[in-house]
């Protein structure tokens, strides 16, 4: 292949979406639109308890004195909230004890994705939670957990079977007021994940769940609660991949992480909703709010892989609230012909001695926005916060964009904070060396691709690590399987 | 092996050769000489197939195939190397990551399966001794942060791992001490054989007084003006260019 900027300029803009297809499922939608009684349905549709119910109602009549936010640098055309399905589940639901029971079009759907049941079965040290279309359909591995006393569920199942644990900390690290879309969320979220660690355990495996949105029209709230309580220890993978679609879809996800004192949590996503047409047309619009809360000597960290969705609103971030409590963030961006990327964290130091540290990586293509947004908050009661921060860009081609807005607020004379940021672009030069050396272009720019964000792949378990490599070549190469 | 026949070739509309012709056998040492602007780099890239050329008129022959329409990775896998000037960066990827890369694209093309990775290992420590090669050196980002001898060195051990049948050396003393120097000289020789020729690209004699070449040309406005044995050389050096500008412009 021949390779002048022009050449790989179009190259990128050619490639589809691997993943589109839509899955035939009979679903049970709800009406479109928003009010109480959707609200009240949906919790009843559920079988929520009525403090959960009160719990959404409050969150709705929040969001409806609340204004969409529009700080972020990124356009697009805002969704009506009324014309929207607010819950879609597969009307099979099933209770299967083996895979045999499940429709076979499900199964067929996540072998296209490449993430069969089958093959994650076979995956020793993963159990899988898989979200499809808003409600857990299957849930493995969940016999050896339990004998750890860990408990992994639907949201849904733990609201009923686990509701003193969901009602003390719901809403804690994430209010139900906090913004525009957490409260939308609150107000309707349809399923997530739930987990608890106690005191003392370290989860032998990787935790892991698939989301998917599969049903058009149906906006995905998704509500992700994990617990770790005093020195545990928990790795937390949640991936995606959506089916292509004309219309946006609309995903505002909320993700709540609590360590106790000395407990860790390492949270890893490796994200590829619709991005949208090469014309920039479709997508979704992934509008999350992740956030943590360390106590004392706790660690959390966050690894995220973004290389889908056509607009991006994601903040994963720490409150350092307990003193020697570790923040970390690490994560690669990728954008591509029209997508934008409006993404990077909060690392809020509370504590004495608490330590921070932001690596991203973004990677700009076609016509595409990549923004870095960050803060770095010190309170005037922390002392001796440090914090790190290490912002690089890489572009291809001449039409893209990469920002940086790193924001520090210091209320503690004490504190220590590092900013670093590079741009660079992918040269001819470079394409050339390799191609010289038999290295064909689109090795090439992945090889280029996978050194410019090794720092953060190496964070990733190393299952995870290699399907997120996989994605950033498929993200950003002309190779559509 | 290699045949180059009236090859005239331009960048951005501008021609820099102007009818070259060399004629290389295995087994031989080419060096082609000549003042900055003559058109050096030039047939470096054009041979390995840099885009950013083109060919307007000759022809260049590679192993008795014509070879103008292929890509440069399509030319590497028929066993054309080419040592850079200016050796690029690839930060985050090891110089073992990378040459495991190259191996193994170049394996694909002939339709093997990639190298079985205790091989690997092995063809890497021996390449690597053979250059004086540290190996925490093999960990290191490619080319980046390495001084102007690392990245020559590194060529050469690419280059010795890639085995090719053609390769061709650009300006590789360049930026060179004369220890550095000799080093690559020496792999380089210790590489020679039967089958496989070289073509050192060189404004200045020293180099070839390490890789001693059977042939020397001289590159003149974009054409082979002169050709000799390594004399020729030793003549360049003593002389400087200007008495060949003078013969070719009388």
């Amino acid at each position: 292949m021949a390779y002048t900027e022009e050449e790989l300029k179009k190259e990128l803009e050619t490639q589809e979406y691997a993943y589109g297809f839509y899955t035939d499922i009979e679903a049970d939608t709800l009406p479109i639109g928003l009010n109480e009684d959707i609200v009240r349905a949906i919790s009843k549709k559920k079988n929520e308890p009525e403090w959960m119910t009160e719990w959404r109602l409050e969150a709705f009549r929040a969001w409806e004195q609340m204004e969409e936010p529009d700080w972020a640098n990124v356009h697009y055309e805002k969704p009506d909230f009324q014309s929207i399905s607010y819950y879609s589940a597969p009307k099979k639901k099933p209770q299967y004890e083996s895979l045999d029971e499940v429709d076979p079009e499900l199964l067929d759907t996540f072998n296209k994705l490449g993430i069969s049941i089958d093959e994650q079965k076979k995956l020793t040290g993963v159990a899988v939670d898989i979200v499809m279309d808003s409600v857990s359909v299957a849930t493995t591995f969940k016999k050896t957990l339990a004998e750890k006393g860990i408990i992994f569920c639907s949201i849904s199942e733990a609201i009923k079977e686990h509701s003193e644990l969901v009602k003390k900390y719901l809403g804690t690290v994430v209010p139900q007021k906090d913004n525009f879309y957490a409260a939308l969320n609150s107000a309707v979220f349809s399923d997530g994940s739930f987990c608890y660690i106690p005191k003392g355990v370290r989860c032998p495996m990787e935790l892991s769940t698939y989301f998917r949105i599969n049903q058009a029209g149906t906006g995905q709230f998704e509500r992700t609660l994990v617990i770790a309580d005093e020195s545990s220890y928990v790795s937390y993978l949640e991936g995606c991949t959506a089916p292509m679609r004309d219309e946006n879809q609309l995903h505002a996800a909320v993700v709540e992480l609590i360590a106790l004192d000395d407990a860790e949590i390492k949270y890893s996503t490796v994200q590829n909703w619709f991005p949208g047409g090469k014309d920039g047309k479709g997508g979704v619009f992934n509008f999350v709010t992740k956030r943590g809360l360390c106590e004392k000597n706790a660690k959390i960290s966050w690894t995220q892989v973004e290389t889908g969705s056509a607009v991006t609103w994601k903040y994963p971030s720490c409150i350092l609230k307990g003193d020697n409590s570790i923040g970390e963030f690490y994560s690669i961006a990728v954008t591509n012909n029209y997508q934008q990327a409006d993404t990077g964290t909060k690392m809020i130091h509370l504590g004495n001695n608490t330590r921070s540290t932001i690596i991203s990586k973004g990677i700009s293509a076609g016509k595409s926005q990549n923004s870095y947004r960050g803060l770095v908050q010190v309170g005037s009661r922390a002392a001796n916060a440090r914090n790190f921060s290490q912002c690089d860009s890489l572009l291809m081609g001449n039409n893209c964009g990469a920002h940086t807005f790193p924001y520090i607020e210091a209320k503690n004379k004490t504190a220590q904070i590092e900013h670093e940021a590079t741009t660079s672009k992918i040269g001819e030069d470079q394409i050339f060396y390799c191609n010289q050396r038999g290295i064909d272009t689109e090795k090439a720019i992945a090889l280029i691709v996978n050194g410019f964000s090794k720092e953060v792949l190496n964070k990733l378990p190393m299952e995870f690590a290699v399907e997120a490599q996989k994605l950033l070549e498929i993200s950003l190469e002309g190779s559509v399987g | 092996m290699l045949k180059i026949e009236n090859l005239h070739a331009s960048i951005e509309d501008k021609e820099i050769l102007k009818g070259l012709g060399i004629e290389v056998k295995p087994g031989e040492v080419h060096a082609i000489m000549g003042p900055n602007g003559a058109g050096k780099s030039t047939l470096s890239s054009v041979i390995a197939g840099r885009e950013e050329y083109e060919v307007t008129e000759g022809s260049i022959e590679f192993e008795g195939e014509d070879i103008n329409e292929l890509e440069a990775d399509e030319r590497a896998h028929k066993g054309i190397f080419m040592s850079f000037q200016y050796p690029v960066e690839i930060p985050g990827i090891s110089v073992t990551n990378f040459i495991k890369t190259a191996i193994n694209s170049n394996r694909k093309a002939q339709g093997l399966e990639d190298m079985p990775a205790n091989e690997m290992l092995k063809k890497i420590k021996e390449k690597a001794a053979l250059l004086d090669i540290d190996m925490k050196f093999l960990s290191r980002s490619l080319n980046e942060g390495f001084s102007g001898g690392e990245k020559k060195r590194n060529e050469i051990f690419q280059m010795a791992m890639l085995e090719p049948k053609l390769a061709i050396l650009d300006e590789t003393d360049s930026g060179l001490d004369i220890d550095a120097l000799k080093i690559v000289a020496n792999g380089v020789n210790k590489l020679k054989s039967a089958d496989n020729a070289v073509i050192v690209i060189t404004h200045y004699q020293r180099l070839l007084d390490y890789i001693v070449p059977d042939f020397v040309h001289v590159l003149f406005d974009g054409k082979i003006v002169k050709s000799g044995t390594k004399e020729l050389a030793l003549e360049l050096e003593a002389k400087g260019y200007d008495w060949i500008k003078q013969e070719v412009t009388a």
